[in-house]
């Protein structure tokens, strides 16, 4: 895996950090990542931002510190998910939809249709 | 007196002409047209109900809402002495008038914060797919498709979008999104969004929200057909409406969208309606600047 830039690099690290079981200690991590040229303290960076954006967890273990994702990346797909379906109850106005699922009896109207449409 | 009461019959005419207009069956033939005049009412009303108790609290200045305002603020003393009504009619003003704008600067903030967020995830887990360039994948099995609006917008489909609808389907929902990015839909929805949580219980103002949430859509199927087959994005709406709804983790708390609404944009796809008449096109525009000029006007003039 080759990184590039800043954003490509937490993608990496986050994708690293979602794989293990156990915290990672930013060197750990500088190990896994394939880009060997890598300087360690640009790993810390990275690191360190994306515990301030709240997707990293860190812990202390002695001298170091000890990374782990906040959710499992299922769990903020699962948010995404639900804002995009409007099903935060909230309604707000942030995204913009293409449509929404129909729930129960009310889908057998558009199923209807949809076979009306398919045989014409 | 007469610019508070010319006032008070343009915020009473506004709210029943919101009121009517609910329910107003052109709308779907000029979703365009009726947008505008959605939002001409829905300022009009504001400055309305908000300028007939200032022109009545600032009466004692003998001057215009905005001079009488101004006067007010640097503290001069009105020829009329104050009296009750006046002083509860400039409280009322200026808190309802506070309101109407914090609600409608939260509403912006809250919006950027909620599309920041959604931003940052999606650079984190969304991915790319060749077969749709452009535009953000997430791997999940349901099928949403939509768009976060904001200087360089983003579409995002997920997985099961690409697996419901056709290679034809997806391009047609691609253009519809695209159309909403292009014509910063967003904007649009915002205010009435904001309106809505600053008066829940109010029907008229939650029927408008339903209106304008939908006319929006109709406007985007509208640019959409330009650039796609309009039987296939109806066809990916109907996919889309029947493709089961997504569980949530407080159960079905979501607002699911009835069937009339998605079956009022297939229809009007399949088989467009036949063009608004002159009439009522040039009149609705009409009322627009109407309304967006005479509401100021009345805010500084004095009659």
């Amino acid at each position: 895996m080759v990184v590039k830039g800043l954003g490509e690099l937490e993608r990496s690290i986050m994708d690293i950090l979602w794989a293990e079981t156990n915290p990672l200690t930013a060197r750990e991590v500088g190990r896994l990542i394939a880009d060997r040229d890598l300087a360690p303290t640009t790993v810390m960076t990275v690191l360190d931002r994306l515990t301030r954006k709240g997707f990293l967890k860190r812990t202390r273990d002695g001298r170091a510190w000890r990374y782990e994702p906040a959710e499992s990346r299922d769990a903020y797909i699962a948010e995404l998910m639900l804002e995009a379906l409007d099903l935060t109850g909230d309604r707000s106005a942030a995204l913009t939809r293409f449509a929404q699922a129909v729930s129960g009896t009310e889908a057998e109207i558009l199923r209807r249709a949809l076979t009306e449409l398919e045989d014409e | 007196m007469i610019t508070a009461a010319l006032l008070a019959a343009l915020a009473t005419a506004c709210a029943l002409g919101a009121w009517r207009f609910t329910t107003a069956r052109w709308t779907s033939r000029a979703p365009r047209v009726a947008i505008i005049l959605w939002q001409s009412l829905g300022v009009a009303w504001g400055l309305a109900t908000t300028g007939a108790m200032l022109a009545y609290a600032v009466q004692p200045y003998g001057a215009g809402v905005l001079a009488g305002l101004h006067a007010f603020a640097n503290g001069e003393t009105p020829r009329e002495p104050w009296d009750l009504m006046h002083v509860l009619a400039m409280i009322a003003g200026l808190t309802a008038l506070t309101v109407l704008v914090v609600v409608l600067l939260t509403a912006g903030v809250q919006a950027l914060r909620a599309r920041r967020r959604h931003r940052l995830l999606l650079a984190l887990i969304s991915h790319d797919d060749p077969g749709v360039p452009g535009v953000r994948v997430l791997d999940h099995p349901s099928a949403a498709a939509y768009c976060v609006p904001g200087l360089r917008s983003q579409v995002v489909v997920s997985e099961g979008t690409i697996r419901l609808l056709s290679q034809d389907e997806l391009h047609a929902v691609l253009a519809h999104e695209a159309a909403h990015v292009r014509e910063r839909h967003d904007l649009v929805l915002l205010p009435f969004a904001a309106l809505r949580r600053a008066l829940p219980w109010s029907k008229v103002v939650r029927d408008a929200q339903d209106q304008v949430e939908l006319l929006v859509e109709m406007a985007a199927d509208d640019r959409a057909r330009r650039y796609c087959s309009p039987r296939r994005l109806a066809t990916a709406l109907l996919r889309f409406g029947t493709a089961g709804a997504m569980p949530t983790p407080h159960g079905m708390i979501g607002l699911h969208a009835r069937a009339h609404t998605v079956m009022a944009r297939v229809d009007r796809l399949v088989k467009p309606g036949p063009e608004l008449s002159r009439r009522i096109r040039y009149g609705s525009i009409a009322l627009s600047v109407t309304l967006l000029t005479a509401t100021p006007f009345l805010w500084v003039i004095q009659l």
